[in-house]
């Protein structure tokens, strides 16, 4: 049984329909990417999932039961906008948060100055928020939204405003709590962090889920048969061409570069016809990132609907 | 301690802890203590010199009876050969006072020329002085005996007391100056409290929506507590402030009394009343008079209803306020839905003042019962005594209101916080509330 099931979600706005019959599983102690292009409808399932607005059509499920209001107890939800008290203390604010969450003073206290020491924080605790700068905003923010060790972890646009170094102390976090436990969906732009981090991972274009499983299975399906050969000396067709087709071929400093594609052929079978005639120098596939999947499949034009 | 208690807590502390609230804590009561002291010290300050009048009698008979004083020195001049305005008596005199006849048989034969306009003060001095003289002087040549004596009995101050009966028929002294300065007070207090605390709501529910706390919120609390929080947490900061305002008020006024006068000020407004009073024995009825009338309301009742139309008119207004922070992306865009809101607030402080000079009549009446303007009227009625049967409606209609207008606005308030980018129309907000969920 997955740990939260959506089930056909519809939801209709006054002149758009920004989700239709969306579906997904995610199983627990994953974390699970939720991609798409601007508009796509990425925010307002997440908002669904929070019960921030409720959905026209279709159901949610967490571990097999129908989500309820106290559920929002278990999710941490970390909004795309993000937002605090400005002239209110940095420690103030996210002891006040996490009081609001359930916890207790003694308790959210001591959890904060073990994340704050963590993320090397220590020194904003009686700042006023507007002191901060946007990325420090924003690692509070991160702050407030897992301290209470909830279940369920979602983030809407996590990266955005961080520069790399922060971005991958995010990265970071995210895999150690998911390894604590905790099950994290995240939606975001920056497909790099999708294929370091996503177990599965859903595409959502025009209000559609149009592409969804498991990271490396969809690039896998995606695969092109195209392979990148670097070979010793100079290239002769004295290869069987049933193999492969040259798409490509350069030399450079005694060396050549070929770009090929198999035809009903194996990479191995590629290699061992090679290898009676050739040295090898190296023999890759190349596979397409997350990021050329997503343009492809953004870019498609809408499908006619036929009447 | 409970979510909402939280909330309240935050709202509280952040507000009674900034330094606009502190300033406008400490310098209103300043403000207060000086409008109360400095009037007082104006009027008890002597003009420092005495101004002097030349008096040209040409009766020989008029100049003794202006007795010269602190403020005015009379000195008898002989009437110049020229006009008295090219003389040199009008540059050397502040004032000269021509009396060109016998006041017995012409008392408009007097006359006074100056440069500068003579202060009424200086006319009435003079016009005082000069009519006992005449007036004794008549009296005199009636020659009966003992005139002054009889006249002096025969003048009768006729002092009005005004007496309540309560329900058993027994007599308590009233004032209704006392009545009317009570109900003025607290009516401007409600008035000033909603608006500016209504005001802070709104304010601090736009504020949340636009830094988009609220989504990070609305996971742990849901929306009516936290509408509520708010409401309650700011009423507690108003409060605060007014209870400040009203002991500081009393310590300023009474320290700067003693400061500048050797007494503390109540002391001062006793005996700034007395001096203007002739009649000492009328000083001490209309003293006598303010304490019965003092005596004659009740206050428990006054302090129970003045609480109670605070509240209750606060919570009916804030909620309202709530809502329309809510339901805008930012402040100004508040300006259209506030309008409405604002009318009603305003239309009743109005109603108000003009009821004072009729606390039952109509729209006294009316006002004081319907609920968007009760807390406002009722509280100058009730100085006067409202029937029990009114009071009950006005304060049930008020509850019911406001009971539904936070309702009203906990529903517009959940669907407004979290909606963001649309131009709301009163079409939109209507729709919200129809929302069953």
């Amino acid at each position: 049984m997955s740990f939260l099931e959506i089930q056909h979600v519809t939801k209709q706005y006054s002149n758009h329909l920004a989700l239709d019959s969306v579906s997904l599983s995610i199983e627990r102690n994953s974390i699970y990417g939720l991609l798409g292009p601007n508009g796509a409808g990425k925010t307002t399932l997440i908002r669904i999932i929070n019960q921030i607005t409720a959905p026209d059509e279709g159901a949610i499920f967490l571990e097999g039961k129908p989500l309820r209001s106290n559920d929002i107890r278990r999710i941490g939800y970390l909004p795309e906008e993000r937002g605090l008290y400005k002239k209110m203390k940095v420690g103030e604010q996210v002891l006040y948060l996490a009081q609001l969450k359930g916890l207790s003073k003694a308790e959210a206290t001591q959890r904060l100055k073990k994340w704050f020491d963590r993320l090397d924080m220590q020194s904003w605790w009686d700042k006023k928020v507007e002191e901060l700068s946007k990325g420090m905003q924003q690692k509070v923010q991160f702050i407030i939204t897992v301290m209470h060790e909830p279940e369920l972890l979602i983030f809407d646009e996590p990266f955005s405003g961080f520069d790399p170094v922060n971005a991958d102390i995010m990265k970071r976090e995210m895999v150690r709590l998911r390894d604590a436990g905790a099950t994290i969906i995240f939606s975001t732009h920056n497909m790099e962090s999708v294929e370091e981090l996503c177990d599965t991972i859903t595409l959502i274009n025009r209000s559609k889920v149009v592409l969804q499983g498991n990271v490396n299975q969809i690039r896998q399906q995606f695969r092109t048969h195209i392979y990148r050969i670097v070979l010793e000396g100079t290239f002769e067709n004295i290869v069987p061409a049933e193999y492969f087709r040259i798409l490509d071929q350069t030399i450079i400093n005694q060396h050549t570069s070929l770009r090929i594609e198999t035809i009903n052929s194996t990479a191995n079978e590629v290699i061992a016809s090679l290898l009676p005639h050739y040295t090898l120098l190296s023999f890759e596939e190349e596979i397409p990132s997350m990021n050329d999947i997503f343009i492809n499949i953004v870019k498609e034009p809408i499908p006619v609907i036929e009447s | 301690m409970s979510k909402i208690g939280l909330i309240i807590q935050r709202e509280y502390k952040t507000r009674v802890v900034k330094r606009s609230f502190i300033i406008m804590t400490f310098l209103s009561p300043l403000l207060f203590a000086a409008i109360m002291v400095i009037p007082l010290w104006l009027s008890t300050a002597k003009d420092t010199e005495a101004k002097t009048i030349a008096v040209v009698d040409r009766t020989d008979e008029y100049a003794q009876a202006l007795p010269s004083n602190g403020s005015y020195q009379f000195e008898i001049a002989k009437e110049p050969n020229q006009d008295i305005g090219k003389s040199k008596l009008s540059s050397d005199y502040y004032a000269i006072l021509l009396i060109s006849g016998d006041l017995m048989k012409d008392s408009s034969a007097v006359t006074l020329y100056s440069q500068k306009q003579v202060s009424i003060d200086l006319k009435s001095y003079i016009a005082d002085h000069l009519s006992k003289y005449v007036e004794n002087k008549k009296l005199v040549a009636t020659h009966i005996p003992n005139i002054r004596q009889i006249i002096k009995e025969s003048q009768t101050p006729i002092n009005v007391t005004t007496i309540k009966l309560d329900q058993h028929g027994n007599a308590i002294v009233t004032s209704s100056d006392v009545a009317t300065f009570i109900a003025a007070l607290a009516t401007f207090l409600i008035y000033l409290f909603i608006f500016m605390y209504g005001a802070q709501v709104m304010r601090g529910v736009v504020e949340e929506k636009t830094n988009r706390i609220v989504e990070i919120i609305i996971s742990s609390v849901n929306p009516f507590e936290m509408m509520m929080g708010k409401i309650i947490g700011i009423a507690l900061v108003g409060l605060t402030q007014f209870l400040l305002w009203v002991l500081l008020t009393v310590i300023i006024s009474n320290v700067a009394g003693i400061a500048m006068f050797g007494s503390s000020i109540t002391h001062l407004q006793q005996s700034a009343q007395m001096s203007t009073m002739q009649d000492h024995n009328a000083t001490h009825q209309v003293v006598l008079g303010l304490i019965q009338g003092l005596q004659g309301i009740n206050f428990v009742e006054i302090i129970g209803f003045f609480l109670f139309y605070f509240m209750g008119g606060y919570l009916l207004y804030a909620s309202l306020f709530a809502a329309i922070g809510s339901a805008v992306d930012n402040e100004t865009d508040t300006q259209q839905f506030m309008l409405p809101v604002t009318i009603p607030i305003i239309f009743a402080f109005y109603a108000a003042f003009y009821s004072l000079q009729n606390p039952d009549g109509p729209l006294a009446f009316w006002c004081s019962i319907i609920p968007f303007t009760s807390p406002i009227v009722m509280m100058v009625r009730l100085p006067f005594d409202v029937p029990l049967w009114q009071k009950l409606l006005s304060v049930s209609l008020l509850i019911i209101t406001f009971l539904s207008t936070t309702w009203l606005a906990a529903k517009i308030y959940r669907t407004g916080i979290l909606m963001y980018g649309k131009k709301i129309t009163w079409k939109e907000m209507w729709k919200w509330l129809r929302y069953s969920n």
